[in-house]
């Protein structure tokens, strides 16, 4: 069964950091259909954190599909995001790799390149939701 | 279902001071609250008018939709742990669950029992830790199944091993109960963990209230070379404003986006955005009128 951590730091809602902690378990195949999910009181007494913080993340799990609620029982993952996505994974990073070797022909060193890549990410980032 | 706890314009003077003053809140249920401010802010008082241990000066407030001292039946639904988780030293772990058994109609042995899991019966409540105190506190306010619940500065005494844990003990009985609770904090980062809505008070006012989520996606810090300002787009109201050399930072709360490239744009965490707030620079001096503070009021 997935456990969750919360990072306060991190600037990320909580909720959010359930939800992507369960997408990324999903998409390394670490979640597959017909798992549980903890439930709300026990991530709650683990974490120490608001019910309605994972209740939220769970109802935005289930919004987008991937999750299901069964009264009385417990939330099952009822669809995988690893299938479609893993095989474009090595296409991608072939891309990326060439990028890499771009960047370090152009003379960037680590971080440079960690500072383009991260603050492209976050302006990407900010586009999708504006 | 109406709101848990609501107040209306509430305010308690002792003598000529006024510990609270027009104080207008609506508290959501289900909620986690945190109530944070200075010492001397309030906090306390909001709590106290709130189980009906004194009378508002001015104003009305409404608990469970009742009236906390002309209905004081509503506070069998009310748990309110008071500062320091006040016990009589001389009972045992035992004897405390057992009077607040005869006194709580609606006792719930199974969910009280549950705090009590790494308590000795028979251990005299003199000889607990405090974090063991706040636990049986906990364990006998939850008892009581109250649909609000009341927490004044519980982590005061605690080290964070057991502010922790207590975190944990609550959160677990406070998803069981499906209760609102308000947790009165000066220390932000306590509150911050759980807290999905936030009042803060200073000086007897609320200087700012809402859901965290909100609070933080309105604020946001500016930074950018040394100006004189005049209106910016997006900007609703600059908080604080602070220079260093050549270069000036604003906390502003926004009402729109900032598309003005020559700020940079960044967020800011809940506790640097509540200390902004609290911040001495923020209080008029002591000659303001008191409609002049108000403003700050989100």
């Amino acid at each position: 069964m997935i456990e969750f951590h919360l990072d306060p730091r991190s600037g990320v809602a909580p909720y959010l950091q359930i939800v992507q902690q369960v997408k990324e378990a999903l998409r390394l195949g670490l979640l597959d259909v017909g798992d549980q999910l903890p439930t709300v009181r026990e991530v709650v007494a683990d974490l120490a954190i608001n019910p309605n913080t994972v209740a939220k993340g769970y109802r935005e799990l289930e919004a987008s599909g991937l999750v299901e609620a069964r009264p009385g029982r417990g939330t099952f993952i009822t669809s995988t995001l690893a299938a479609p996505s893993l095989k474009h994974h090595e296409a991608l990073r072939h891309e990326l790799e060439s990028w890499l070797e771009a960047a370090d022909r152009a003379g960037l060193d680590e971080e440079s390149i960690r500072a383009v890549i991260s603050t492209t990410l976050r302006e990407a980032f900010v586009r999708r939701v504006a | 279902m109406t709101s848990p706890l609501v107040t209306h314009g509430v305010g308690k003077r002792y003598r000529r001071r006024w510990a609270l003053r027009d104080c207008t809140l609506t508290v959501p249920e289900r909620a986690i609250v945190g109530l944070a401010g200075p010492n001397g802010a309030g906090k306390s008082t909001l709590l106290g008018l709130t189980v009906g241990l004194f009378a508002p000066t001015e104003g009305r407030i409404d608990v469970l939709g009742r009236d906390p001292r002309r209905q004081p039946e509503v506070l069998a639904d009310v748990g309110y742990v008071a500062r320091d988780a006040p016990l009589y030293r001389s009972f045992t772990v035992r004897d405390t669950i057992e009077f607040a058994r005869a006194t709580n109609p609606g006792w719930d042995e199974t969910i009280a029992g549950e705090f009590l899991t790494r308590l000795s019966a028979d251990d005299r409540v003199s000889t607990l830790s405090a974090g063991g105190r706040a636990r049986l506190a906990l364990a006998v306010a939850l008892g009581k199944r109250p649909a609000l619940l009341l927490l004044d500065e519980p982590f005061a005494r605690l080290d964070p091993l057991a502010a922790r844990e207590f975190l944990q003990l609550l959160m677990d009985g406070v998803s069981e109960l499906e209760a609102t609770v308000v947790i009165a904090s000066h220390v932000i980062a306590d509150i911050e963990r759980v807290s999905d809505h936030i009042v803060l008070l200073s000086e007897g006012h609320v200087r700012l209230e809402g859901s965290v989520e909100e609070l933080v996606s309105s604020h946001r810090l500016l930074t950018g070379a040394a100006r004189p300002l005049g209106r910016i787009p997006g900007v609703q109201e600059i908080v604080r404003e602070r220079h260093s050399g050549r270069q000036m930072t604003l906390l502003a709360r926004l009402n729109g986006r900032v598309v003005d490239t020559s700020w940079s744009v960044d967020e800011i965490g809940l506790e640097d955005l509540l200390l902004a707030y609290m911040a001495p620079e923020r209080l008029p001096g002591p000659t303001a009128p008191e409609k002049g503070r108000l403003r700050w009021h989100g």
